[in-house]
């Protein structure tokens, strides 16, 4: 027998609205992690000197850094709430022969988010 | 008055003569109350006799009969003309699997799959029949009941991007099925498992796309066992760290 085998493409991604949402997704790491190196930059500049810090921050303020922080947040946005979204398929917590409503698991996901968020929030906002 | 028709375009591939498959379009008789594979049926009783497909209960039960329809792998007995009509349907062999013949593809892969995952019960030490049944309360028949439903049709394997681009991906289904015998009270086999399931090959190398629970016509939700499987096999881990002398 002589089988033939099919070729993805490499557009596949690009062939359904699931898969490249997946990929938008996958995708928003590159923007937590563009972000992350930035905020390491930070500490470093504040352990370097009061002029070199203040030096960051004013870079920090450009517009092309604004831009890229309102769409590192929107990435992080978007990950976070369709992490969450996604843990009552992953995280089975049983009653008996019941599961607890998917509404539930999430809903104690997004509690813990809001009093983290608003704990450091109130470090930041309170002095 | 004649009799309304409707187009189907299928794929055709004859090992024996086609360098690569091609399509075949078929005008056959449209009636409301049939599903993709009647189409098919009266396409190699009625026109050509040569046109190769698998099918066998065409209830939704035998997992036979798997076909991407117009690029969406379904059950062609479970996908009704009357939701394409007038529009043409694209009828091909399941994706990601080597073609045989016509809408016919290779199964090794599959079969070797779900074996190695040893989906049956395990006991280390069988107790006499004189001791009676396992016996199960509700609540643990719940725990893995709806990874039972699996009927093998691999429309979850044909859903999957990851398989597509490398097949050693164990898959969803065969994953599911390990977790449905790990979460088995009866079963004792979690640890001869392990080295099949906890690999890169198998749940660490599932990104969590979903289509396959999307594709699934038997609501087994496979991509949750793959998590799920995740999550087990970290505690576990986790365990084996914090309690080196008993972690399991």
């Amino acid at each position: 027998m002589n089988p033939y085998h099919r070729r993805v493409a490499p557009t596949w991604w690009l062939s359904q609205r699931t898969y490249f949402l997946f990929i938008v997704r996958e995708l928003t790491s590159v923007f937590i992690a563009a972000y992350l190196m930035l905020f390491l930059l930070l500490l470093y500049q504040l352990s370097v000197g009061r002029e070199a810090y203040e030096a960051y921050l004013r870079f920090l303020a450009t517009p092309g850094m604004l831009v890229f922080h309102v769409l590192a947040l929107t990435a992080a946005l978007f990950h976070t709430l369709t992490w969450f979204n996604l843990l009552p398929n992953i995280m089975v917590v049983r009653y008996g022969e019941n599961r607890v409503p998917a509404i539930i698991v999430a809903g104690v996901n997004y509690a813990a988010w809001m009093a983290v968020s608003i704990f450091i929030a109130w470090i930041v906002f309170s002095r | 008055m004649s009799e309304p028709t409707m187009t189907l375009e299928v794929l055709r591939y004859h090992p024996e003569q086609d360098q690569a498959p091609h399509f075949q379009t078929y005008e056959v008789v449209y009636r409301e109350d049939w599903v993709v594979l009647d189409a098919l049926c009266y396409i190699k009783d009625q026109m050509d006799g040569t046109l190769s497909y698998r099918w066998s209960c065409r209830m939704g039960v035998c997992g036979s009969c798997g076909m991407m329809i117009n690029g969406v792998p379904k059950l062609s007995c479970a996908t009704f003309l009357k939701d394409y009509y007038p529009a043409p349907v694209r009828v091909e062999p399941l994706a990601n699997f080597p073609i045989e013949r016509d809408l016919v593809i290779v199964l090794d892969d599959f079969m070797h799959k779900l074996t190695s995952v040893k989906p049956w019960i395990i006991r280390e030490a069988d107790k006499p029949l004189s001791e009676g049944e396992y016996s199960q309360t509700p609540a643990e028949l719940a725990r893995y009941k709806q990874f039972t439903l699996c009927i093998n049709c691999m429309l979850c394997y044909a859903a999957c991007p990851v398989y597509a681009l490398d097949t050693h991906f164990l898959g969803p289904a065969a994953i599911a099925l390990a977790q449905r015998y790990n979460l088995d009270s009866r079963d004792q086999g979690r640890q001869q498992r392990k080295g099949v399931i906890a690999s890169h090959e198998a749940i660490w190398d599932c990104t969590y796309v979903g289509e396959c629970t999307t594709v699934c016509p038997a609501n087994v939700d496979p991509a949750g066992a793959i998590q799920q499987a995740k999550l087990a096999s970290s505690l576990d881990w986790v365990k084996g760290v914090l309690m080196p002398w008993g972690g399991r």
